[in-house]
């Protein structure tokens, strides 16, 4: 691979330090962005795109002021069409904004679009979506990955340097994963779901994709803490990650290895790169030790339990009174809730919705829901121990890279399988991150870092370590180079 | 009834008891009643994409005060649950409420009714958030909405089905009505919806037997209609059942026109509600001082001011009248202080002149022209003999239209008893000489002449003369 | 688990769904098969396991008893699709 085929080093933090003197301007920065936006239309990445984004006012010193971002459309955008990649809001204006968007707004970055996605988070494709599926931009015949496809297509594209996106079950780690982008999932409670379009709500959490740890970690800063909105939101004080990525050395970092998380299933492609990039740690000083999750064998069940039922109760809201689709010509009220949900709703959302009341309907409760939290508990304790023995946990993010599209639309439960990996640590509410460690072919393969729970900085700081030893994350798409 | 069957009614009671908070449950929308449609309804309220429920620690604080006045006990820990269903004045699709867990479980309401006092035990207490308001015959062909009142706090009281007559249950009622508002936890305007009974009837042939299949009535706003419609019910079903026939479990409504109860169209089979906790609500823990202050600021109860009331020789009626208004009480309080040995006096005008007096003019006790205090002013007259009762009655009433307090009324119209020996044996002199006829009757043992000149005296008076002190010195000058 | 079409019918008539009858039986077909992936869990050992409703176990804060939102009907109508008077519009609910 030679230089023509990286993207240059140039974090955040440089592009910062060129704002502020005056080497470029966000009005540049919109220029590149809206070029690199036409040049990756093909892809669909995008479902809205702001027509004339406001230039930020005076700066602020922020280091994300006069940046170019895009949000994944689950954030509520006051005045700006926000469709949580569904029919149901195909119309919808919000009068309010999302808590992180007021957090950038505020910061000065600049919005240029609303990112495609599956609809209402259920996916792992961004096939589900009601404006068309993402393509990669790696290879466009193949799914961008979900919910957050969109997402990490824009960045890996490079048009736009960070976006928005969310994690109930691996929605920002895999499709980083898939893209070759950089993506953390921060622990849940950390950011706030104020105008967070709810999918489940024990397990949804907000974060961002980026092109490194370091944009990722300014990225980040800039949206999390307590925000009163969210009665499950931490009054924790956010750490300054930036200064601990600097001043961290990998030398004597304990990574474990969760044997159910190397599993059968897993191409052997897959295997070698994270296993290369083991090496890299260990080179660098780090030890490694074999760790066992033994419940993480009922992770994806638990998941295809709790987040149905979940997502069945906050999609109730959903009936064509007050705001969204409603269907033309209904002669009484059950018929304008029945097709203003039947026309308004995907069939995955539909699918999902059906299990979740199903399970939570009399008689069933105890036996799914609950069992399934019970469960919950026994795959965090899991967790837990294995953090006694070491500071941060190492596996690939995805069995495979990017599927061909359409090739498991027909198959739900063959989708649902392969976030394996994944969805265990929504279960535990864990902070993760996805980040590239290699290719095969033109296929970025995901490493996923779990840290313990409020331990961003150490997920960032280490992923920081290995990317200045590696340049995987460099990697532009082909048709960038 | 027949003869054969002697049947016993069964019934249970739901109130729902508006909290008086100055905003919702889980938003920051106001609670007032009667602004216009949707002023009030916030988008969290309104259950918009990506809002989120922020839970009010005021309605925790009149839970907890309710349960403590109960006797109940207060969860250390409880949980929100969503209890999903869809309706078009439940915005979410699902209502915030409290299932497993409910903050307050047991206690007991203590009714009277004629001199029978009995308990009505609670199962719980729980807080959950209002629906909003339908209106069905303002659109045509359509209904509207109005979600102002979504988002109220709630609190449901469930009773044991342990009442058996629909005069015990208005008893129950009445004296949950009381307690609420006395202990300032709900304004309980019935009219307004702040106070909301669901009943739930059934029969059975014999206090031995098995419960029988029940139905609720529900939505009933009046005293009288919650009587009526649970007379009915109970009638109703005790025809049906003597019929041969079953009763069907339902929902009933109460229709006051014909004074009947009937089935609700469009109600479906019971309702699957999926309840299960809010993930979006951490468990609410009670610290015991929060409940430990709230206890020591808990107000004197109704049940213990009626009993201090009685034990004072204040008659029943009043006794009760006192104990159903805490503002009358705390009018009581103020006299009380000012006059501790004349609690009967006290009690009696409070009550009789003042009470109608307010009533007449449909004012609330705190717009009394007569404040408490200055009423204790004027009964302290009473006592020590400046004015008779008589005197004492136009001089309230003067009192009442001018402001003025006792002593400036007293002052104005000169309404001082006259107890002066010699200005009143002068009076009384001056009646004998017009009189003389009827103080030689009355020497010569006619002893109703005595009441003729005691009321020329009062007369020439002008009603001011001391009864007790004219009565003796007119038997003085009259010798005997 | 295996569904009939009535089983679907009822669960959809729970979520107001209505996907046409033709489509019931490979509706029914594909919710068993997510219903066994996840009937798995019947074979966990979870007696005495505390359910984990939220991660990290937080509790509730209480917010004060304060009027912090004005009328914003207008604004939060503009997404209504159908209103009059300022009421929102459904067809006639009979009670």
């Amino acid at each position: 691979m030679s230089d023509r085929d990286l993207a240059p080093l140039h974090s955040l933090r440089d592009l910062a330090a060129e704002l502020a003197d005056g080497a470029t301007t966000p009005a540049a920065l919109l220029e590149q962005s809206r070029a690199a936006l036409d040049a990756c239309a093909g892809l669909n990445a995008l479902i809205t795109r702001l027509p004339a984004p406001a230039a930020p006012g005076a700066s602020g010193g922020h280091p994300l002021w006069g940046v170019p971002y895009a949000h994944k459309d689950l954030f509520c955008t006051a005045g700006v069409r926000t469709t949580a990649g569904s029919k149901m809001l195909a119309d919808f204006v919000p009068p309010y904004s999302a808590h992180i968007h007021e957090r950038l707004d505020a910061a000065g970055a600049v919005l240029v679009g609303k990112a495609n996605m599956d609809e209402f988070a259920m996916g792992s494709s961004s096939e589900h979506s009601a404006f068309g599926p993402v393509a990669n931009p790696h290879d466009p015949s193949r799914v961008a990955g979900g919910s957050s496809g969109g997402s990490a297509a824009l960045v890996a594209a490079r048009a736009v340097r960070f976006a928005t996106a969310s994690d109930t079950g691996g929605s920002i780690r895999q499709p980083a994963a898939f893209c070759g982008v950089t993506g953390i999932k921060p622990t849940w409670g950390r950011v706030s779901r104020y105008g967070m379009i709810a999918y489940a709500s024990s397990l949804d959490q907000a974060g961002v994709i980026a092109t490194s740890a370091v944009d990722c970690a300014i990225a980040l800063q800039c949206i999390a803490g307590h925000d009163r909105r969210d009665s499950t939101s931490q009054a924790l004080a956010v750490p300054d990650w930036l200064d601990q990525l600097d001043r961290f050395d990998l030398q004597g970092l304990r990574i474990g290895l969760p044997t159910p998380m190397y599993g059968e299933g897993i191409d052997v492609e897959v295997l070698e790169a994270v296993a290369e990039a083991r090496r890299v740690l260990e080179q660098a000083g780090a030890k490694v030790v074999d760790v066992d999750l033994p419940n993480a064998g009922w992770a994806i069940a638990a998941y295809y339990v709790i987040a149905p039922c979940e997502a069945s109760s906050n999609l109730a809201r959903y009936d064509g009174v007050r705001f969204g689709h409603r269907a033309e010509g209904v002669r009484n009220l059950e018929e304008l809730y029945t097709r203003s949900r039947t026309e308004g709703f995907g069939a995955e959302v539909q699918r999902r919705i059906l299990i979740g009341s199903f399970a939570l309907s009399a008689g069933y409760y105890d036996a799914y829901y609950l069992k399934a939290q019970r469960v919950r508990r026994l795959i965090a304790e899991d967790f837990a121990r294995a953090f006694e023995h070491c500071d941060l946990l190492l596996s690939p993010t995805t069995p495979t890279p990017a599927f061909r599209i359409g090739e498991k639309l027909d198959d739900p439960l063959a989708m649902y399988a392969a976030d394996v990996n994944t969805v265990a640590v929504n279960l535990a509410g864990l902070p993760a991150m996805s980040l590239p460690c290699g290719y095969v072919g033109r296929l970025p393969v995901g490493l996923q870092l779990i840290g313990k729970s409020w331990d961003e900085g150490l997920l960032l700081a280490a992923a920081h370590a290995y990317q200045r030893r590696t340049a995987w994350h460099r990697v532009l798409p082909e048709s960038l180079r | 009834m027949s003869a054969s069957t002697s049947w016993q009614a069964v019934i249970g009671l739901e109130i729902h008891v508006q909290l008086s908070t100055v905003s919702k449950i889980f938003s920051g929308a106001a609670t007032a009643f009667g602004a216009e449609p949707n002023v009030q309804a916030c988008a969290v309220d309104l259950g918009l994409p990506g809002t989120l429920p922020v839970f009010n620690g005021a309605a925790l604080d009149l839970a907890i005060r309710f349960g403590l006045a109960v006797g109940a006990d207060i969860a250390p820990v409880s949980i929100f649950a969503r209890k999903n269903y869809f309706y078009p004045d439940l915005p979410k699709g699902y209502q915030i409420s409290q299932f497993e867990q409910p903050i307050v479980s047991g206690g007991v309401i203590r009714a009277r009714l004629g001199e029978q006092v009995f308990g009505v035990q609670l199962v719980r207490a729980h807080l959950e958030e209002d629906a909003g308001k339908s209106v069905h015959d303002a659109f045509h062909g359509a209904s509207g909405i109005d979600l102002n009142r979504a988002g109220t706090p709630l609190l449901e009281v469930v009773t044991e089905p342990v009442m058996h007559s629909a005069a015990e249950a208005v008893a129950c009622l009445k004296a949950l009505h009381t307690l609420v508002r006395w202990i300032g936890v709900c304004d309980g305007n019935l009219q307004e919806g702040s106070f909301r009974c669901d009943a739930n009837v059934s029969v059975r042939p014999g206090a031995d037997a098995p419960l029988g299949t029940r139905c609720e009535i529900k939505n009933l706003n009046s005293f009288r209609f919650i009587e009526k419609a649970i007379d009915y019910e109970i009638e109703r079903q005790i025809r049906v059942l003597e019929n041969g026939g079953v009763i069907r479990q339902e929902t009933r409504l109460f229709d006051p026109a014909r004074g009947e109860t009937r089935t609700m169209r469009s109600k479906e089979d019971a309702h699957d509600y999926r309840y299960f906790p809010d993930p979006d609500l951490p468990p609410l823990i009670v610290d015991p001082a929060r409940i430990e202050a709230i206890r020591a600021a808990l107000p004197v109860l109704p049940d213990a001011v009626r009993s201090e009331l009685l034990s004072l020789g204040v008659n029943g009626e009043h006794a009760e009248l006192i104990a159903s208004e805490r503002e009358l009480y705390s009018a009581w309080q103020a006299l009380r202080t000012a006059l501790p040995g004349e609690p009967k006096l006290c009690a009696n005008w409070l009550c009789g002149e003042w009470l109608g007096a307010l009533n007449a003019a449909e004012l609330a006790v705190s717009a009394a022209p007569v404040s408490p205090a200055a009423l204790a002013g004027l009964l302290t007259r009473i006592v020590d003999g400046a004015l008779s009762g008589r005197m004492a009655k136009q001089a309230f009433e003067a009192m009442w239209t001018s402001g003025e307090s006792a002593d400036q009324v007293i002052e104005r119209l000169g309404l001082k008893q006259i107890e002066d020996g010699d200005a009143l044996g002068g009076l009384v002199d001056s009646v004998l000489a017009q009189y003389p006829k009827q103080a030689a009757d009355y020497r010569a043992g006619q002893d109703k002449m005595l009441q003729f000149l005691v009321g020329q005296v009062m007369k020439a008076s002008r009603g001011q003369a001391n009864p007790a002190q004219l009565n003796a010195l007119l038997r003085a000058r009259l010798g005997r | 688990m295996k569904l009939t079409d009535a089983d679907v019918r009822r669960v959809a008539q729970l979520a107001r769904l209505a996907p046409p009858d033709a489509a019931l039986p490979a509706l029914a077909a594909e919710l068993g098969r997510i219903l066994d992936l996840v009937e798995v869990l019947d074979t966990a050992a979870t007696d005495d396991v505390i359910p984990l409703r939220q991660p990290g176990d937080p509790i509730l804060p209480l917010r004060a008893d304060a009027v912090t939102e004005s009328d914003q009907r207008e604004a939060l109508q503009a997404v209504a699709p159908q209103t009059a008077g300022g009421y929102y519009l459904v067809p006639k609910v009979i009670e």
